[in-house]
């Protein structure tokens, strides 16, 4: 595969960019979801978003990048338990993916030929630890959500079938895009995603021709592209490195937690998991951005993202809500 | 050149562009019928590796894997070969029936820009009926001649030397002009000026030029723009097309295009040459993206078999082709009987002996997903009485197809005829939008409204949806349907739709929204044998409240 698009030459959509980067910060936040028009470099940016990613460290064979031979799952039979770095996983999940090629399923090949009980790992086994990137995440078939709903939720892969029974850890973001045209999200799954960000074509012709002259650029010279925007990559990549160390260290005072709780309250949005997300989000942004506090300007950032999923949506509402969330915001924060 | 010769030639100059550098155009859309007239197209493009696919191919197919049968015959593992390992142009017949699944799986392949190309056939009968939206975005060229093919047609060859597009070199001000003509005609996203200006090297390196040309912009803009087109751009003010103005206009008319034009050279030429391209019906036949996929998720309507999900059903002999699951019980089942002649026949064989022909797939009942299709009768008569009222009950079951999860379209008919104002979709913002605008008047074609909603009922049951017809009139139907004025011919037309809707077992309900109820309607309600409501005097809460109560009857 060739080296993708970097991210740092994406023009514009700032919102999405920094949406990814603070799931790079801290991967609990719990996933971004990127609604938007087609040819609006969603995928571009997931793809520039893989190259982007600091590399971990993972057992050479482990089928579940396991850091140490320790984690690795009972199952599996290791091969070398040299400890190697490795590119972050980003991990397609095709729309037609059978639930066997999801979540792992009986080796058919070796129950038949061999006559062994083996299990072969699915795409879930190969996105822990990195990221799960579903493209038409609203045309995805309902029992194949169920089963990411639940993994998402517990960070574990549970395979009780055809006589097996496996466990293995499943921790990943979730990173979903989709063109609202074609069809509505469950609100269950939408509630699952830490982040939300609608993406448009850029308005302006003067953005628009950027853009075309980067990816020209970009096709017609590769090398010197890339070399110009490597450096910049590098610079986002060693700020997310940082933000990651700084992290534990941001203090919240209580003011900013009352100040998370009459905004949820304000828009009415169902559960504690709004707040949760808010906080976490705008901790690794104050991370990012190397504050030591966490302020309100951080939660006033990035508010729009992490809660105009969450509201009670009316079915007819022709507005975003994104634009609901952006008024609260301004009237509670002041 | 009459338009039908010159769309001939614009084809042979996309598969002269097509022929010289497939992946970077990412391929093309050929809407033709297969003939020999498409047969001709293909030779043009005889000296490009092509391979063929279709809608229903499997993953194994597609990705490689394991060949079950094989290897269960042989007794070693044996895999299939995948298809996207080297770079080839892939030709995807019979386009307009592939499935959102196979399209995103073709487009992921064609993002990973690895060298493959895509030709998809696309074979579909009217608008309505495309490749997914998803590929043709991908993909820079439209091959669609109109007309015969003419006298010794055929497409320029290139040149044995590749073309080296790569070094064609690109002003600022050819990319500012690509662009913008792409916003001009509403085409938002950004492959297309992208396409465009991959289009426009190519076009300049087979011509041997090593510098954008006017005329290389012209012909991408030619080939990549009109099929994409979401409007047609705003009359601009140019003396040329204008009817003579008055003359106290006509010099600031001058002034102004004179000090517009520096900016952008050839713009407005360029605007005019891709209108002339565009489809006389654009505006009208305007269709939302995402129509033409297929249902997802479960629902209440009737019941299908598949292999993939819903209750179990006993399982079957079958092929395992990557998508169905095998029933390994069952399987073991089959093949236990035979182990001791098997051992015998093949000594040399450890474990157990199984044989393509043992495999058991499982299979699963599940329902299909229902879709309510209101016609509403948009017609004087019922405006005057209460239009607005049935607009109000059809957004209250909207919000319930919402709940429910069901898919709704909009036919409204007045006038003359009836036309499908939202094809099937789960987007309800649309459907409101789109009901919002609806405009009354005219007379009353009940059975070209009928007609129009049995057709698409008949669409959509192919593509696995369960149809229900809500028809919303008050019954007085004046227009037949050849559109001559005649109550009787009209009545008579309606009733023979009716029967027609019948025959194709569709279900419906009918809302009498006149003021007093109306025996021809019961009449019609009951050719239909769909319940029917006269509500002389209702809100649109009791409305909706009387159609939920019937459905779930």
């Amino acid at each position: 595969m060739k080296i993708p698009f970097p991210f740092s030459a994406i023009v514009g959509q700032h919102e999405m960019k920094q949406a990814m980067i603070l799931t790079a910060v801290d991967p609990g936040i719990g996933g971004v979801l990127v609604f938007g028009d087609r040819g609006t470099g969603k995928s571009t940016a997931v793809r520039a978003l893989a190259a982007l990613l600091p590399p971990i460290t993972v057992v050479e064979s482990c089928p579940v990048n396991a850091a140490t031979t320790a984690e690795c799952p009972e199952w599996a039979e290791l091969g070398s338990k040299k400890r190697v770095k490795r590119p972050t996983p980003v991990i397609d999940l095709p729309l037609g993916a059978t639930e066997d090629r999801v979540v792992g399923a009986l080796d058919i090949e070796r129950a038949l030929t061999r006559g062994e009980k083996a299990f072969e790992p699915g795409l879930l086994a190969r996105a822990n630890r990195g990221y799960l990137y579903i493209d038409e995440v609203n045309l995805l078939e309902d029992h194949i959500v169920d089963l990411l709903l639940d993994v998402a939720q517990s960070g574990e892969n549970v395979v009780e079938r055809e006589g097996l029974s496996i466990r293995h850890p499943a921790r990943f973001v979730l990173v979903g895009s989709g063109n609202p045209e074609e069809g509505e999200l469950r609100p269950q799954l939408l509630d699952r995603f830490g982040l939300s960000v609608e993406v448009r074509s850029p308005g302006d012709v003067a953005e628009r021709v950027e853009v075309i002259r980067r990816r020209d650029a970009f096709e017609s010279d590769r090398e010197a592209f890339l070399q110009h925007y490597g450096t910049e990559d590098a610079k986002v990549r060693n700020a997310i490195l940082k933000a990651r160390k700084r992290l534990s260290k941001i203090t919240t005072p209580d003011a900013i937690l009352t100040d998370c709780a009459t905004l949820c309250i304000t828009l009415g949005s169902d559960g504690l998991r709004g707040e949760l997300t808010l906080l976490r989000t705008a901790r690794a942004l104050a991370a990012y951005e190397g504050a030591r506090t966490l302020k309100r300007e951080h939660l006033r950032a990035i508010a729009p993202s992490a809660l105009s999923h969450r509201l009670r949506r009316d079915p007819l509402d022709e507005a975003g809500s994104g634009a609901r969330v952006r008024r609260i915001v301004d009237e509670v924060l002041g | 050149m009459s338009p039908e010769a010159a769309s001939w030639d614009r084809a042979a100059l996309a598969l002269t562009l097509l022929a010289a550098d497939p992946a970077a155009l990412g391929g093309a859309v050929i809407r033709m019928r297969a003939g020999p007239d498409r047969d001709r197209v293909m030779a043009q493009l005889a000296a490009l590796p092509l391979r063929r696919i279709h809608p229903t191919i499997s993953d194994d197919q597609l990705f490689g894997g394991l060949d079950l049968a094989g290897t269960l015959e042989k007794g070693q593992l044996i895999e299939s070969k995948s298809f996207f390992k080297n770079p080839c142009t892939a030709l995807l017949t019979m386009a307009e029936r592939c499935g959102p699944e196979l399209a995103a799986k073709l487009a992921q392949q064609l993002d990973a820009d690895a060298g493959h190309a895509l030709i998809l056939f696309d074979e579909g009968a009217d608008a309505d009926e495309t490749a997914p939206a998803a590929l043709r975005e991908r993909l820079a060229l439209q091959i669609a001649p109109e007309g015969r093919i003419p006298e010794g047609w055929g497409a320029v060859p290139a040149g044995t030397k590749a073309p080296d597009a790569a070094n064609v070199a690109v002003s600022a001000a050819d990319i500012d002009t690509l662009t913008t003509l792409a916003a001009a005609f509403g085409i938002d996203s950004l492959r297309a000026p992208l396409l465009a200006l991959r289009t426009a090297r190519l076009h300049a390196a087979i011509h041997g030029r090593e510098t954008l040309a006017e005329q290389d912009i012209a012909a991408a803009a030619e080939l990549v723009y009109p099929q994409r087109a979401t409007r047609v751009p705003e009359q601009d003010a140019s003396p040329e097309d204008e009817p003579p103005a008055p003359p106290e206009n006509s010099p600031d008319d001058g002034n102004t295009d004179d000090s517009q034009s520096p900016s952008l050279p050839d713009g407005d030429m360029l605007v005019e040459a891709v209108r002339a391209l565009l489809p006389a019906d654009l505006l009208a036949g305007l269709v939302p993206a995402g129509t033409t996929r297929k249902a997802g998720g479960s629902g209440d309507g009737q019941k299908c078999k598949g292999n993939r999900r819903g209750r179990p059903l006993p399982s079957r002999r079958g092929r395992l082709d990557g998508q169905a699951r095998i029933d390994l019980v069952a399987t073991l089942r089959a093949a236990a009987p035979w182990q001791p002649l098997r051992r015998q026949s093949v000594p040399a064989g450890t474990g157990l002996h199984i044989r393509p022909a043992d495999i058991r797939l499982k299979r699963y009942q599940e329902q299909s997903d229902r879709l309510l299709i209101f016609a509403v009768d948009a017609s004087g008569s019922a405006a005057m009485t209460r239009l607005n009222e049935a607009k109000g009950a059809v957004e209250m079951l909207l919000a319930q197809a919402y709940a429910a999860r069901d898919h709704v379209a909009l036919i409204a008919f007045r006038g003359d005829g009836a036309e499908v104002l939202l094809p099937p979709t789960r987007s309800l913002v649309q459907t409101k939008r789109r009901l919002a605008a609806l405009p009354g008047g005219g007379g009353t074609p009940l059975a070209a409204g009928l007609q129009q909603a049995a057709l698409l009922a008949k669409q959509c049951a192919a593509k696995g949806l369960t149809p229900t017809v809500v028809l919303l009139t008050d019954g007085r139907a004046n227009i037949a349907l050849d559109g001559r004025a005649d109550r009787t011919a009209a009545q008579a037309d309606a009733e023979q739709m009716a029967g027609l809707l019948r025959a194709q077992q569709i279900s419906a309900l009918v809302i009498d929204m006149s003021v007093r109820p109306q025996e021809a309607l019961r009449g019609l309600a009951a050719q239909l044998q769909a319940p029917y409501l006269a509500l002389p005097r209702a809100d649109a809460q009791r409305l909706s409240g009387a159609v939920s109560a019937a459905l779930s009857g």
